[in-house]
């Protein structure tokens, strides 16, 4: 099953990869790109679908605004060139899961092209050329039944849903990635990472890789160091996360080493990811034969985007995530590291909110990664669906800053604010948290700890000072930890003092 | 009963809407005919005689309940057995396709329905509209009815022959490469090829999609025209149908004038290959043309002598993609499905035993022309032909109103005379051709008989000009009916010839 | 660049369309005198003439993003050869998944 490989390292000694990712992005429209059925996720099968994206007989397909918008957007936000005139192509092969034995796409002129975007790994910054961005429409789902596996390879036979036939698909691809060395796969990773978070921002996509509603075909080579001519590629379907994107990647390489490094030859092929086992198996040869016989699509006129349309979508673009996280690093101080945890914890937008209601970013930063990562976590929840708002984040940091509380008293408030018993001062109040300070009681508790550890005073009184911790511990469990530590200290040296 | 048969669409609905005849005796009459003669003429796949008497009886009620009807209310039609109705299969003249229950209407069928307009049936064609003489339905060939040994064009020969033999007064169909226009000429009918995404083509099962263009088909001019004024407008289910508005095609044939209109004779179109009586037909016609005050002039369209090599490119082409859907999968035939053959062997039989001759030839044709290697000097080149003789058109509808021709180079074939030399079949769609690869309108109009056959005179007009083929084939109609002392189809009725139409002996 | 029955046969696999051996022989011979007519739309054009895909002008034909009504299941799955909990079956299928 699982082919030879070769060491990572010893690879690149060897060989340097060349990579070209393929992403196919669905859409959030409500409707399908060419009927009017809807796309929502779940339904019973076969219920979102009509003659035009069965393709039955006659039915003809129009296309969807919406989607056409959404393209450009996404073409735009990837500094790609907008075509001042394009058309949709046929792509004819035979799939059942093709309603019409042919997919409605873009061919030679799409409506995106020619764009970049620039990649940071580690505080190195790769720039990924974009060939392309076109429009097409999703297949319908198999399902394999029969055999042993549930595997397409023995199954007796298939079921068709076409609930998802004719959902508006936006595909990216890359031109070749070159000079990315040892970090290729953290670079493809990097960049399927930055698409996802660009479809998000730009609100047309859920980009949600485990839905596939966002998926990535990854093409491998490696060519002898030294060289320049491109060896065979392999196209690596099946990569549903992003670790995968990583690792399906690294996987492949070290594969096409160990072909070459023993005087194979790398097949020109598609190749499967098995992510439980972390290797990929041989798919379909890329032969001659595969000829999509593709022709401009007869039933859909072209697509002639004014300049002001496109100039009117450019002014809805958003503030791109590269440039905001930049941006936003470079405002709170943090560095590539911290800024790099709260991105994978997706607290970039938390944080935001709680540094506006006025906590300092550190403090913001450490409630969100640390207390309340850890309680989403418990929940199966994101941040920003846990039952506190950054508002009240920010005023429990305040509530700290006063000295009204401690940090161990703060987490028993923010407890308290998810457990629904009201706003961070009204927990205080209600559960009596706050630090005591009056004095005269916490002298009398000094007193009563002293007068119980002779033993410790004596050592204290001989120059140990950090003995004085007994008795501070003492005192704070007396008072059940709402005093302020560093008063009590305070005080106690100066009693014995 | 046969003056009823004899009757046009226009004085059928006239005479609905008055309460002198109802709708119910009108289409009784016209399912006995189809009982009566269609076992000979072969012109429907299926009639629904329940369907078309409810359809009948509801316009009856309408009148009777004093609210307004359409210009063509309780006329009844032959509908080509290629646009969806709900509830009745639509074959499209294959096997692959047979016992298919559409479960939606097409746009015309929406529109007919919705004034009040009776379908009887649905009507015989080449397979998938591939043909010109049916020969090439999957199920049967349908008679011309001139002589039964004739073909009646195709592809919509059986809703020409219905129109012929008596059995409706109105028909409609779809013209590709003439699939209208031929058997109109062939059959002594009058047929419209609209401009190009005049009238919607959803439900309308593709052949060549920008190509395709459903018309009407009836006996007389105003007929058609009042026909076409039902079908024809935007449908924003297609996106290639025009959002303009519909020129007044029924005022057109009404005002049978064409004093002034310069007419242009393609010189392309005649001499060798051409029967004689049709070109003398075709000379007589002109010059009645010229008699009414219309301004004959030749014109040159160098680019038409490639229209036909143009055609069987682009056509075979998109017909290989179109026809693709016929996989065995959702619908229509499934061959092969044993438990053990794969998805892919299920198709390659289905399809194999599916489609008929010519369908395969096309599909054939179509993927070759598509292939990567092949697709520059074959679909590539015949596109730009298509501009080619898009540019023809324009530079001549620049000095003239409209462009003659005879519609076909000769009358009815023998059943069986072209069946296995696919390339004089395809010349019977010579003259018919570049309308379709440039879009403009087009019609048939009879213009008399040719050694006992109809032969078809060919107008053609620009984009959303179709009003004046209707100004011109009135003009042209009435003079020669007046000539002939009836409509030439009259001739075929009163004739010894035409005796088992029995529609004889009423006018 | 006279065809073949063999080529014959394999844009017969291409098209999904299983030709006899009989049809194979019938139809080569006649395929390619089609194709040699046709060949000529290469004399005339030449690399200044733009191709014509559609025949009218038109572009910029859209819908609007609005749900519509689907159809209704049993009428989906009516045509159907096979059908098993709601779905379209189909014979067991041998190629990868594209
Ligand atoms: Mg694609
Ligand atoms: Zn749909």
């Amino acid at each position: 099953m699982s082919s030879a490989v070769v060491d990572f390292d010893d690879a690149l000694a060897a060989f340097d990869p060349v990579l070209g990712l393929e992403v196919h992005v669905e859409l959030n429209t409500a409707s399908k790109m060419f009927c009017g059925c809807s796309t929502a996720f779940g339904a019973e099968p076969n219920t979102h679908t009509c003659p035009v994206c069965l393709g039955l007989p006659g039915s003809l397909p129009v296309v969807n605004a919406k989607a056409i918008e959404s393209a450009i957007r996404i073409g735009l936000a990837l500094n790609c060139k907008i075509a001042d005139w394009c058309r949709f192509a046929r792509k004819n092969y035979f799939y059942p899961d093709m309603t019409k034995d042919f997919q409605i796409s873009q061919y030679d002129e799409p409506i995106a092209f020619d764009g970049w975007v620039d990649i940071d790994v580690d505080g190195e910054t790769f720039r990924i050329e974009i060939e392309r961005a076109h429009m097409e429409e999703d297949a319908g789902k198999l399902l394999h039944l029969g055999g042993t596996t549930g595997r397409i390879g023995d199954a007796e036979y298939s079921l068709l849903d076409y609930n998802r036939a004719g959902t508006p698909l936006i595909e990216i691809v890359t031109k070749t990635i070159s000079g990315t060395g040892s970090k290729a796969p953290q670079v493809a990773k990097a960049y399927v990472s930055f698409l996802r978070d660009l479809m998000v921002s730009l609100d047309v996509s859920d980009a949600r890789m485990e839905q596939a509603s966002l998926r990535c075909d990854a093409n491998v080579s490696i060519m002898p160091k030294g060289t320049t001519t491109l060896g065979l590629r392999t196209e690596t379907k099946n990569v549903n996360s992003l670790r995968s994107v990583e690792r399906a990647l690294h996987h492949e390489i070290c594969r096409q080493a160990a072909v070459l490094s023993s005087g194979g030859l790398v097949q020109q092929e598609t190749r499967h990811w098995h992510e439980d086992g972390g290797y990929t198996t041989s798919g379909r040869l890329k032969s001659d034969a595969e000829d999509y016989r593709y022709f401009p699509e007869p039933d859909l006129v072209p697509v002639a985007p004014s300049r002001e349309w496109v100039e009117e979508l450019r002014a809805t673009l958003p503030e791109l995530p590269n440039l905001r996280k930049l941006r936003l690093q470079g405002d709170w101080g943090f560095t590539d590291l911290e800024l790099q945890d709260v991105v994978n914890a997706g607290a970039l937008d938390v944080i935001e909110a709680t540094v506006a209601a006025g906590a300092s970013p550190q403090a913001a930063r450490k409630w969100w990664l640390t207390e309340l990562a850890r309680r989403a976590n418990e929940a199966g929840v994101e941040l920003a669906e846990l039952a506190i708002t950054p508002a009240q984040v920010a005023e429990v940091q305040g509530l700290v800053d006063a000295g009204t509380v401690n940090d161990k008293l703060a987490r028993q408030v923010i407890e308290g604010v998810l457990a629904g018993e009201g706003t961070p001062a009204e927990v205080v109040a209600r559960r009596n948290l706050a630090v005591v300070s009056d004095s005269g009681e916490l002298a009398a508790a000094v007193d009563r700890a002293i007068a119980a550890n002779p033993d410790v005073v004596i050592r204290i009184r001989d120059g140990h000072l950090q003995a004085a911790g007994a008795l501070i511990g003492a005192v704070m469990k007396e008072m059940r930890g709402q005093a302020d530590a560093a008063a009590v200290r305070e005080l106690v040296l100066a009693k014995l003092a | 009963m046969s003056e009823l048969l004899r009757a046009g669409a226009a004085e059928l609905a006239g005479r609905i809407a008055t309460g002198e005849v109802s709708a119910r005796e009108v289409t009784a009459a016209h399912l006995d005919q189809i009982a009566g003669v269609d076992d000979r003429i072969k012109a429907f796949l299926y009639v629904d005689g329940k369907r078309a008497l409810a359809a009948a009886d509801a316009v009856d009620a309408k009148r009777a309940a004093g609210e307004e009807l359409g210009p063509l209310a309780g006329v009844p039609l032959a509908m080509k057995d290629i646009f969806t109705m709900k509830g009745a299969p639509t074959t499209c003249g294959s096997r692959i396709l047979e016992g298919w229950v559409p479960p939606y209407n097409s746009t015309i069928t929406d529109k007919l329905l919705a004034a009040g307009v009776v379908v009887l049936g649905k009507t015989n064609m080449d397979e998938f509209a591939m043909g010109s003489s049916t020969e090439n339905s999957g199920f049967f060939t349908t008679h011309n009815p001139w002589d039964n040994t004739k073909i009646p064009g195709g592809s919509g020969g059986g809703s020409a022959a219905a129109l012929a033999s008596f059995e409706a007064p109105l028909a409609i169909g779809t013209d590709t490469g003439g699939s209208i226009r031929q058997p109109a000429s062939v059959t002594g009918t009058v047929g419209v090829k609209p401009t190009y995404g005049a009238t919607s083509r959803y439900g309308v099962v593709a052949m060549a999609s920008s190509l395709d263009t459903p018309g009407p088909c009836a006996r007389t001019v105003l007929d058609a025209a009042l026909l076409h004024q039902v079908i024809a407008g935007w449908d924003p289910r297609d996106a290639t149908s025009i959002n303009a508005p519909v020129p007044d095609v029924v005022a057109a044939a009404r005002h049978a004038d064409v004093a002034g209109m310069k007419i242009g004779v393609v010189r392309e179109f005649g001499g060798e290959g051409y029967q004689p009586g049709v070109e003398q037909r075709f000379g007589e016609a002109l010059a009645v043309l010229e008699g009414l005050g219309a301004e004959i002039v030749e014109v040159s369209c160098p680019h038409f002598d490639y229209a036909l090599a143009a055609y069987y490119l682009i056509m075979p082409s998109e017909v290989s993609s179109n026809l693709a859907r016929f996989d065995a999968m959702r619908y229509g035939l499934r061959v092969g499905d044993d438990g053990v053959n794969s998805v892919e062997e299920v198709m390659n039989l289905t399809r194999g035993a599916g489609f008929g001759a010519e369908a395969k030839r096309r599909i054939i044709i179509g993927t070759y022309a598509l292939s990567s290697g092949y697709y520059d000097a074959y679909y590539g080149s015949a596109q730009k032909v298509r501009t080619l003789i898009t540019r023809d058109f324009d530079a001549a509808f620049a000095n003239v109103d409209v462009l003659v021709s005879p519609t076909t180079p000769t009358t009815a074939f023998t059943i069986g005379e072209r069946a296995d030399d696919p390339l004089a079949m395809y010349k019977a769609d010579l003259c018919t051709i570049p309308s379709n690869l440039a879009g403009n309108c087009a019609a048939s109009i009879p213009c008399g008989l040719a050694d006992g056959l109809p032969v078809g005179f060919q107008v053609m007009a620009p984009a959303l000009a179709d009003d004046r083929l209707y100004r011109l084939g009135a003009a042209l109609e009435a003079e020669l009916t007046s000539r002939w002392g009836g409509g030439l189809l009259d001739q075929l009725a009163e004739s010894p010839s035409g005796a088992y139409l029995n529609v004889g002996g009423v006018r | 660049m006279a065809l073949t029955p063999a080529d014959v046969a394999r844009l017969g696999e291409l098209a999904r369309v299983r030709l006899t051996e009989e049809e194979l022989v019938h139809l080569a011979p006649q395929l390619d005198v089609i194709l040699a007519s046709v060949a000529r739309v290469a004399e005339v054009a030449g690399a200044d003439v733009p191709p014509t895909s559609h025949a009218l002008p038109l572009t910029n034909v859209f819908r609007e993003d609005v749900v519509t009504e689907s159809l209704a299941a049993d009428a989906v799955l009516a045509g159907a050869p096979s059908v098993e909990d709601g779905r379209f079956r189909v014979p067991r299928i041998l190629g990868e998944e594209v």
